[in-house]
């Protein structure tokens, strides 16, 4: 402790608080949007830094600073935006478009009955086909999805988690008809259920089995397809839902511990799967919290790794990870807000040290965003990347005493819970418990009553209103994909070899109710044209559903 | 009264709107309600009434859910009413058990009802007495209750229904001592639920063992069954341990023993809610004013009282030799 | 004790949609307001909405979608509801839902929408001078 400061600092703090009666501030007290208590000021008192442990350099343990040592100086994050709408035609000339608009990556939005496992001729299907996201039903919509998309050339991320093994046994058989062989690709499956029972509701098999075609993935991975991400473990979804910054982080590493030991049960060397677990976080509204966020998920990663599963390939220690903007944070009144918003939050990403990025369009609180939308939010990061000069420096806010404050905070707390769910037996557990829901709903609820009393003004929404009119040229989808869908299913069914099918299914059946991997299994059926609705049936017939033990 | 006959004509016709506006009509105890239920049969039908308590977290509503499934494939007309605390403060409530009856949407046979505990402690809530007697009405032959589940004693149960079941967990609460007062003895059926988990064995003996310390005042020796709801694993077992108690009952004469007990409590509980909603209505001024003395220390809480049930009654006498 | 009657509202998320930050934070905040919400969770398809509302004698039921199923499943529930004789539920809808959505939704008999940033209490306040008409 720096005396001399102290001293110092004690004295101008008196003076300050004499001065408040005359001068008083804005709030009597100021917290973050986690609801921590910022100060008045921060100085080297707050932070006592040991700065080889603690922050280290870029590319090196406990890669506070950035996973690699040149970060952006050498290249850009990746500028990935999650687009898929309607049909398998239209996503892929949208993905076209947008590779042609200098887009380094694809990022596929699945509509929900494929999340689920449905096919768009279900019953349950109905009004939701290709709404959220585009309709596969079979290997031949895949085909289409990338038409004239060197699969070798791009790297892919696929939003989808249930049943994430069929999805990326499409795409392993849409690279081979291309020629390309699967140790060749390159992408990141989702492929995260706990934070589907917690925050984004696509699941299908209850915990246990969905933890074994997780499992089952990684060893097939580490063999077939090494430069897979196999998972994109996330916490995007878990802030949606109204958790804070702190909570994002601990159940995200709490479940990525689940993950990790859920591998080792299985039997892996954590060596061989860890180097491919990949991060999906939130860039919120608090642009110093977000930033500290990162840092502090890189740090605590790097440390749980290192000391509680002994990993020693300095790659299982990484926390490498994915963000989006705040989906919710958009808001539906004054849209063009929302582009500023988003470059707060996408510079925020950035400065946290994110390996890519997705930008929120201004009109994703009203409807799936068009084009032109799309292409804002992409020039946003453009702008970022090329003009800001905030990209040539690594970590260039180290050292700030406010935000490694922050940053050691946000890592304690989030800590804190771990060691919680720990003690419940882990996330798994807890998440049965309904705990971590629980948690995540009080959190949401506060925040909306700290709207409605204006404890937090979010502008346009409870204040600096305007009467406006309706937004104009929403992008639609139209309601006849559905019955598209459907009839492209029919006309499949009737020319598909049924007999190599029904075997398949029959061979998923077997190996599922077995412990052998089901990823062979599942690749031979993708490929003789086994739609997903089907093979997910099978398995559904073996493992049963997950019914959430639910509380409000 | 027009209203009343029109509701009572279309309960006879098993309508299903009709009994659910009928049982909202009792649970805001509005005017027509006590008018309607004394229009009922005056006998107590062949209901058989299941009560499922436990702590939360046991999974009882996913077995309340396996057991009626079990009781309609066997043909029986199930009613099954689920109870969820009201807010002390707000009086609201987030009724959430609905959520794991999802394999019974769509069956016939089967009424599920949410109902608020509305300021009731005892497990159920206020106007469950009400709506059990138009759930018999309506025809029910097995009728389920899913008590607020708080892991106490809930008494009320034992005093509504004819078997209860009480629903545990392994680990829960690690030791059967620490199990609340009481919760032993209003056993007739004990369940040690998600019996595929750690310690399932252990809880199962304590349980036992627990249970042979205080045999003896009743003939029926409780039962322990393990059950794992969320697959069904023991379910039918507990159908069968239910049945053999309902044979018990009947055979021992002591059904109607529990009968006539749920009577006296249904005709206490109904006296005291008119003479306490008669005494709030007249007497909340007087409460007020005298309450004041109280906290002035001018009086106390004893003198205050008699003084005012006498008042109250004495008024009552006149008003009513009046009306004569 | 003279009770006054209780509002009961069911808050349900029709579809496959898994979004339920909005729906939960509604119930609570019916629930503060003193109203009884029966919560059904999610993949709920209109018959079961429609089955559970009824028997649950609800005075409103609320729907929530964010996944532009809306046009689909909304009117669907108002269209059971008028079969199963019991139009006099009233069924409002919130979620992502385009303005121009809004007439034909209103069109098909639901009551009301409420769209991103509005207020619980704008909800609350909407179904107690609504609901009471029974």
């Amino acid at each position: 402790m720096d005396e001399k400061l102290s001293n110092v600092f004690t004295q101008w703090d008196e003076k300050t608080q004499k001065t408040l009666g005359k001068y008083p501030e804005r709030k009597h007290k100021f917290v973050n949007a986690s609801d921590l208590e910022v100060k008045r000021v921060y100085t080297p008192l707050d932070v006592d830094p040991n700065y080889t442990e603690d922050l280290g350099l870029p590319g090196e343990y406990p890669f506070t600073r950035g996973v690699q040592p040149t970060m952006y100086r050498g290249r850009f994050w990746t500028m990935r935006q999650y687009a898929g709408m309607a049909t398998a035609e239209e996503s892929n000339a949208r993905y076209r478009y947008l590779l042609a608009q200098g887009q380094t990556g694809l990022s596929v939005a699945f509509d929900l009955p494929t999340q689920i496992g449905y096919d768009s001729d279900h019953y349950l299907s109905q009004g939701e086909v290709g709404k959220v996201g585009v309709a596969i039903d079979s290997l031949a919509d895949m085909e289409m999805l990338f038409d004239n998309i060197p699969l070798d050339k791009v790297s892919t991320s696929m939003t989808i988690n249930a049943p994430a093994s069929v999805l990326l046994a499409m795409y392993i058989a849409v690279a081979e008809k291309q020629g390309v062989p699967m140790n060749k690709l390159s992408g990141t499956i989702q492929n995260d259920i706990l934070k589907e029972y917690v925050a984004r509701g696509t699941y299908i098999f209850p915990p246990t089995p969905s933890m074994r075609l997780i499992t089952d993935i990684f060893a097939f991975c580490y063999k077939n397809v090494p430069e897979w991400n196999t998972i994109s473990i996330s916490g995007y979804h878990i802030r949606e839902a109204g958790s804070s910054a702190v909570q994002e982080v601990a159940f995200t590493l709490s479940d990525g511990i689940a993950y990790v030991q859920a591998a080792l049960d299985a039997g892996l060397d954590v060596d061989d799967f860890a180097p491919r677990l990949s991060f999906f976080f939130n860039s919120h509204v608090d642009f110093f919290e977000e930033i500290a966020k990162f840092r502090a998920a890189r740090r605590l990663w790097a440390k749980v790794m290192k000391e509680r599963f002994g990993a020693k390939n300095s790659r299982s220690l990484m926390l490498r990870f994915h963000t989006q903007t705040g989906g919710s944070t958009l808001t539906a009144q004054q849209p063009d807000n929302n582009i500023v918003r988003v470059t707060l939050q996408a510079m925020a990403a950035v400065l946290g040290g994110t390996q890519s990025l997705h930008t929120n369009s201004r009109d994703e609180a009203l409807a799936l965003p068009t084009e032109e939308s799309v292409r804002i939010a992409l020039r946003t990061q453009q702008i970022i990347a090329y003009e800001s000069g905030a990209v040539d420096t690594v970590d260039p806010l180290a050292g700030s005493y406010y935000v490694e404050s922050l940053t050691n905070q946000i890592e304690q707390g989030a800590w804190e819970q771990i060691q919680k769910i720990d003690a419940m037996g882990g996330a798994i557990k807890a998440i049965e418990k309904g705990y971590i829901q629980k948690e995540i709903q009080d959190c949401a609820y506060t925040w909306q009553r700290s709207i409605e009393d204006k404890e937090r003004i979010v502008v346009g929404v409870n204040q600096f209103q305007v009467k406006e009119a309706p937004p104009q040229g929403l992008l639609r989808v139209d309601a006849s994909v559905g019955e598209m869908q459907a009839r492209k299913l029919k006309t499949l069914r009737s020319t598909r070899d049924t007999n190599a099918v029904e075997q398949a299914l029959a061979n998923i059946d077997t190996v599922a109710r077995g412990r052998e991997n089901v990823m062979p299994a599942i690749l031979d059926a993708v490929r003789v044209y086994a739609t997903l609705g089907e093979i997910c049936d099978v398995l559904r017939k073996v493992f049963g559903e997950y019914r959430p033990e639910d509380m409000l | 009264m027009q209203a009343v006959n029109n509701l009572l004509e279309r309960l006879e016709a098993r309508d299903i709107r009709a009994l659910a506006r009928a049982i909202s009509l009792v649970e805001d105890s509005e005017e027509g309600a006590s008018e309607l239920l004394a229009s009922l049969s005056p006998r107590l039908s062949g209901s058989r009434i299941i009560g499922i308590t436990g702590p939360p977290g046991s999974g009882k509503s996913t077995l309340t859910s396996k057991l009626a499934r079990d009781f309609l494939d066997r043909g029986e007309k199930v009613g099954l009413l689920l109870i969820d605390p009201s807010s002390p403060f707000s009086g609201g409530a987030i009724l959430g058990d609905r959520i794991r009856m999802q394999e019974l949407s769509g069956r016939d046979g089967i009424y599920i009802r949410s109902l608020g505990s509305r300021g009731s402690v005892g497990g159920l809530s206020q106007a469950t007495a009400r709506v059990l007697r138009l759930l018999e009405h309506f025809g029910f032959s097995v009728i389920i209750i899913e008590t607020v589940g708080t892991g106490q004693a809930e008494t009320d149960v034992v005093e509504t229904v004819d078997s209860v079941v009480v629903v545990a967990v392994p680990g829960l609460g690690d030791d059967i001592q620490a199990m609340k007062a009481g919760i032993m003895e209003i056993a007739d059926v004990f369940v040690v639920n998600k019996a595929d988990k750690d310690g399932a064995d252990r809880t199962l003996r304590q349980i036992e063992a627990a249970l042979q310390m205080q045999e003896g005042q009743g003939m029926h020796k409780v039962p322990v069954l393990a059950t794992v709801a969320s697959s069904g694993q023991g379910v039918t077992e507990l159908v069968a341990a239910l049945d053999a108690h309902y044979k018990y009952l009947a055979d021992s004469g002591e059904l109607q023993r529990r009968r006539e007990r749920r009577l006296r409590k249904e005709l206490i509980g109904y006296v005291t809610s008119v003479l306490m909603s008669d005494f709030f209505a007249r007497s909340q001024a007087d409460v007020d004013a005298k309450l004041a003395d109280i906290i002035q220390g001018r009086t106390d809480v004893y003198t205050v009282g008699r003084f005012l049930s006498r008042k109250y009654i004495n008024e009552r006498v006149e008003r009513d030799a009046k009306q004569d | 004790m003279a009770e006054q009657r209780k509002i009961r509202v069911l808050v349900a998320k029709p579809g496959l949609d898994g979004h339920d930050r909005g729906a939960k934070v509604v119930a609570r905040a019916l629930r503060d307001a003193g109203m009884e919400v029966i919560y059904t969770g999610l993949r709920q398809t209109p018959e079961q909405i429609v089955e559970a509302a009824i028997q649950e004698d609800v005075d409103v039921v609320g729907l929530s979608c964010l996944s532009g199923a809306h046009n689909h499943l909304f009117p669907r529930v108002v269209e059971l509801l008028k079969a199963k004789d019991a139009a006099d539920i009233l069924v409002v809808g919130g979620g992502v839902i385009p303005e121009d959505d809004i007439p034909f939704l209103k069109e098909s008999g639901v009551k009301e929408i409420f769209t991103p940033g509005t207020s619980t209490g704008d909800v609350v306040n909407f179904i107690r001078s609504h609901a009471g008409s029974k």
